[in-house]
């Protein structure tokens, strides 16, 4: 969503008549998020073939910096957006969430092709990573072996529409205002095989069963269809019921001030949301005015 | 650094292979035997004498090129290790193919590093993917792997974690109407297995620390007061994987002594993406899209080095029609703009790490767009070609080029093919080209840059198994297309570019000469292409067999790409374990050899020179690790 100018100025407010025209009302959000969707550094960050496609996305005939992707940052410092384009290996993937820790908020990641989205015609590979998606937080998936330039161009103007929808009042689109830093990506240890320390209780479990029924660890009997969709199922209760628990003890916090965040964050999303409602009304009758007119 | 120039009387007169395999029987009657085996071609070397008789096959048979080297398994086919080695001469001809077979279980076979330096890397994949050990190997280190892993993931008895099948194509992949996907059976949900005696309390990641063992650093106190008073301190920078000249995922450790390097040790395997693994499970016809994807940015080329690997092994059979007059052409076509794609970016790409940002590039790449359009008219995909066949051609070249996905006020919307090509070879090519010289050759940055920088001298280059600009910008005229002619290349009239400094701007010079001699193969192509008009082209009229029925046996196809002599070896197991799937399938990969002599190229130069003579020897991390 583009902040058209025209449309911003007609406000329902009273405004001077000398500063007509120079007077534009939004909303913060809207105004945050219109700069940064047009300000979106991606990290020059090349993996494999996909990299050339990006390559060429960026120069001379399809040229990304119309769409405010303005130039590619070699450091994760200054970049916002890392595209990662190609297929991610085992041995590649520890520099990648190294570099992602590193990227200062808000940051996103963009999922360029078959490989990077699941692992693509090299899934099976012993060395490749079955999507970057097992490590990281996808925020858009662009389809294609390589995607042509134009489909990374929606990818990338797909991402823009999701920052469209963040808000600033809704502490879950911006978490980087929280108190404290965030909290970084494990970063994958090269053992044996790539180890991801969030799985490392999972792994010694497996161990142990291994030690006991001497069992290959890592492979399993495929289940049958009625297994798997009762599998499922069932990580979906649980899923249902850890979010009811989160919501709960989210309910029962109480601020300092005595008020509750969650219930607050609502009830100002409702407020805006009777405001906008307002707006819209009056625009309307304006309009119904101006056209009565001519 | 051992030379390997000959005095031409050391030479022994044995011209033809077949003189040379007698002179090797008669020389070393208990060590040499042919290989007899069906299908097969070479000599079969017992590995204890290998070093003597590789002495003999450089210095008195004058194979001075050791091209490839590369270990196969023979699982279940007399349960033994061999490695593979193709020699040629660089004044031309055939390969003189010798192999050294090893037991399984302690797999060992003598280095030929001390005789050519090329092995080097190929010897560490060989231990890396196989476990073969090589004594004598300066440093032998896993180089696509990292220190730690589990197993040599190449051997045939070593399953990945999303093993399937022995063989594609696979059973049903919708089971009792349920898609079934590979991290549903993995109980991580990753592409992970672990070793049964993983402990996990004495975890460690040695990859980094084994890497950077591998320079031997320490405190050397001996070398710090050899200074004239001066006490430099000697460091280690690290560049890469990620780094903007690396043309990748590649990386470099160098040690500099302020701002001179004194050495340099490349790092490899973060775009190692299992090639060979998956393709030894492919049928022959599957790998065909696989090797658009190792040298992403001339993917006809890597087509054409299959196809004539796997036709080489079909002509074997008993039924095989070769391409017609019409489809050698096509392909001769594709593959010279393929050239000049590659070359333009590399230059390009070249510029960008000698400081001309991003400015060059974006002219080059406006033609290579152009040539995109062509090949996305005629192939369906802009940079994946997926081409060519066994025998033949994805489709002949279309009346008229009508672009789909373009954007509409795009020139090439709805052109005659034989018009849009005639005006690309024509004109815009060689504008292309001219504008390219008249910014670059004489300019007086570029010449400051790069010559007297990143010497290869013309042995060495040889004996390092350097191919393509990198060999030919060190004096050596050996050119695939001459040397070793394949296609329709023989009745075709172009030079080889060859320039003889050695250094960073004769590299320069041989990819401009390229480009001008790919600019007349193609305008003595055209005619060719108006002459054949309505020719089919598939042997038969009819396409071919979309399984082919390989026999027996091995074959090395090599193409001339544009970064250097790819090479295909292909190993076909007949009925042993299905005749539609390779048993071996290797891909000697210029970039990957190319990148040996790296570390004699840098030292001794400055840290800003090293990216440009990454540039100019022109990798592709695809094709690189493979």
């Amino acid at each position: 969503m583009d902040l058209n100018l025209q449309e911003l100025e007609r406000t329902e407010f009273p405004v001077p008549a000398e500063l007509e025209n120079n007077i534009a009302i939004t909303s913060l959000s809207q105004l945050y998020n219109w700069g940064r969707r047009n300000s979106m550094w991606p990290m020059l960050f090349g993996l494999a073939c996909c990299a050339i496609e990006m390559i060429a996305t960026a120069s001379s005939r399809f040229d990304f910096s119309r769409f405010g992707f303005e130039v590619m940052r070699a450091t994760p410092r200054q970049a916002d957006l890392m595209i990662v384009s190609g297929t991610v290996t085992k041995k590649m993937v520890v520099p990648i969430v190294r570099l992602y820790n590193q990227m200062p908020e808000p940051k996103y990641v963009l999922a360029m092709g078959a490989c990077a989205s699941g692992g693509g015609p090299f899934k099976e590979g012993y060395n490749v990573v079955s999507g970057i998606d097992k490590y990281l937080p996808v925020d858009v998936y662009v389809p294609g072996c390589p995607p042509t330039p134009q489909a990374l161009l929606f990818g990338m103007i797909a991402l823009q529409r999701k920052i469209d929808g963040q808000s600033i009042a809704n502490g879950d689109d911006v978490p980087w205002y929280g108190i404290g830093p965030a909290e970084p990506t494990p970063v994958p240890v090269l053992g044996p095989d790539i180890i991801d320390p969030r799985q490392m209780d999972m792994i010694r479990r497996q161990a142990e069963a291994a030690a006991d029924d001497m069992a290959l660890v890592g492979q399993r009997e495929l289940p049958s269809g009625t297994q798997l969709v009762a599998a499922k199922v069932e990580t979906a209760e649980a899923a249902g019921a850890a979010s009811a628990a989160i919501s709960e003890d989210a309910l029962s916090f109480v601020l300092p001030t005595g008020g509750n965040p969650w219930t607050e964050a609502e009830e100002i999303r409702e407020k805006r949301r009777l405001r906008a409602l307002a707006r819209k009304a009056v625009r309307a009758t304006r309009r119904a005015a101006e056209a009565e007119e001519e | 650094m051992a030379s390997p120039a000959l005095a031409p009387d050391d030479v022994v007169n044995a011209v033809s292979i077949e003189d040379a395999i007698a002179y090797l029987k008669s020389k070393h009657p208990d060590a040499v035997a042919d290989d007899e085996r069906e299908g097969y071609s070479g000599v079969l070397v017992q590995a204890s004498k290998l070093l003597e008789v590789a002495r003999a096959i450089r210095d008195d048979l004058g194979f001075d090129y050791l091209s490839s080297a590369t270990a196969v398994d023979y699982l279940g086919a007399g349960d033994h290790m061999e490695m593979v080695y193709h020699a040629y001469r660089t004044s031309g001809g055939g390969a003189l193919v010798f192999k050294a077979q090893t037991e399984r279980d302690n797999p060992e076979i003598p280095s030929l590093v001390s005789l050519w330096r090329g092995a080097d890397f190929q010897e560490r994949e060989a231990w890396d993917l196989y476990g073969i050990k090589f004594p004598g190997h300066p440093n032998l280190r896993r180089i696509l792997m990292w220190e730690g892993f589990h197993g040599h993931p190449m051997r045939k008895d070593w399953r990945e974690a999303y093993y399937e099948e022995e063989q594609k194509p696979f059973d049903n992949r919708w089971p009792g109407g349920h898609v079934h996907r590979s991290e549903e059976k993995n109980v991580f949900g990753k592409n992970v297995t672990y070793p049964q005696d993983i402990d996990l309390n004495r975890l460690m990641d040695t990859s980094e620390s084994e890497v950077y063992a591998s320079l031997g650093l320490g405190v050397d106190v001996e070398r710090i007061l050899d200074k004239d008073g001066f006490e430099t301190n000697e460091l280690v920078v690290n560049m890469g994987p990620h780094h903007p000249s690396t043309h990748g995922v590649f990386r470099m450790l160098l040690t500099v002594d302020g701002e001179t390097v004194t050495s340099l040790e490349p790092v490899m395997g973060y775009l190692h993406r299992n090639h060979e693994k998956i393709g030894e499970r492919n049928t022959y016809l599957h790998n065909i899209p696989f090797t658009d994807r190792l040298d992403y940015i001339s993917s006809m080329g890597n087509n054409h080095g299959y196809v004539l690997a796997v036709e080489q092994l079909m002509s074997l059979g008993r039924k095989y029609n070769p391409p017609t007059y019409r489809c050698e052409a096509i392909r001769v076509m594709m593959v010279e703009l393929s050239r000049i794609v590659n070359h333009l970016w590399a230059i390009g790409f070249w510029l960008n790490d000698i400081g001309a940002f991003f400015t060059p590039v974006l002219y080059f790449i406006q033609e290579r767009e152009r040539i995109l359009d062509f090949f996305e008219a005629v192939a369906g995909s802009r940079m994946m070609c997926n081409y060519m066949r066994f025998g033949g051609l994805f489709a002949d070249l279309p009346e008229r080029i009508k672009s789909v996905s373009n954007l509409t006020n795009d020139r090439v919307r709805d052109y005659n093919t034989m018009q849009f090509l005639t005006e690309m070879v024509n004109e815009r090519i060689p504008r292309t080209i001219d504008e390219l010289e008249q910014l670059l050759t004489q300019n007086e940055i570029l010449l400051e840059r790069s010559i007297g920088v990143g010497i290869l001298s013309a042995d060495d280059a040889i004996n390092y198994s350097a191919a393509g600009p990198l060999l030919r910008g060190s004096g050596v005229a050996y050119d695939v297309r001459r040397a070793d002619p394949y296609s329709i290349y023989p009745e075709l009239d172009f030079d080889v570019a060859v320039e003889e400094d050695g250094d960073m701007y004769a590299r320069y010079r041989v990819r401009v000469t390229e480009l001008r001699e790919s600019v007349r193969i193609l305008k003595q192509i055209l005619p060719r292409l108006e002459a054949t008009r309505g020719e089919s082209i598939w042997a038969d009229g009819k396409p071919g067999a979309y399984a082919p029925r390989v026999p027996f046996g091995e074959a090395y196809g090599r193409v001339e790409n544009g970064k250097g002599e790819l090479g295909y070896y292909v190993v076909s197991a007949g009925g042993r374990g299905g005749s539609s799937n390779p048993w071996r399938y290797h891909v000697r990969a210029p970039s990957f050899i190319n990148l040996t002599p790296m570390g004699l190229m840098s030292a001794g130069y400055k840290v800003a020179d090293i990216v440009g003579i990454l540039g100019s020897i022109d990798i592709v991390l695809g094709e690189t690790d493979r």
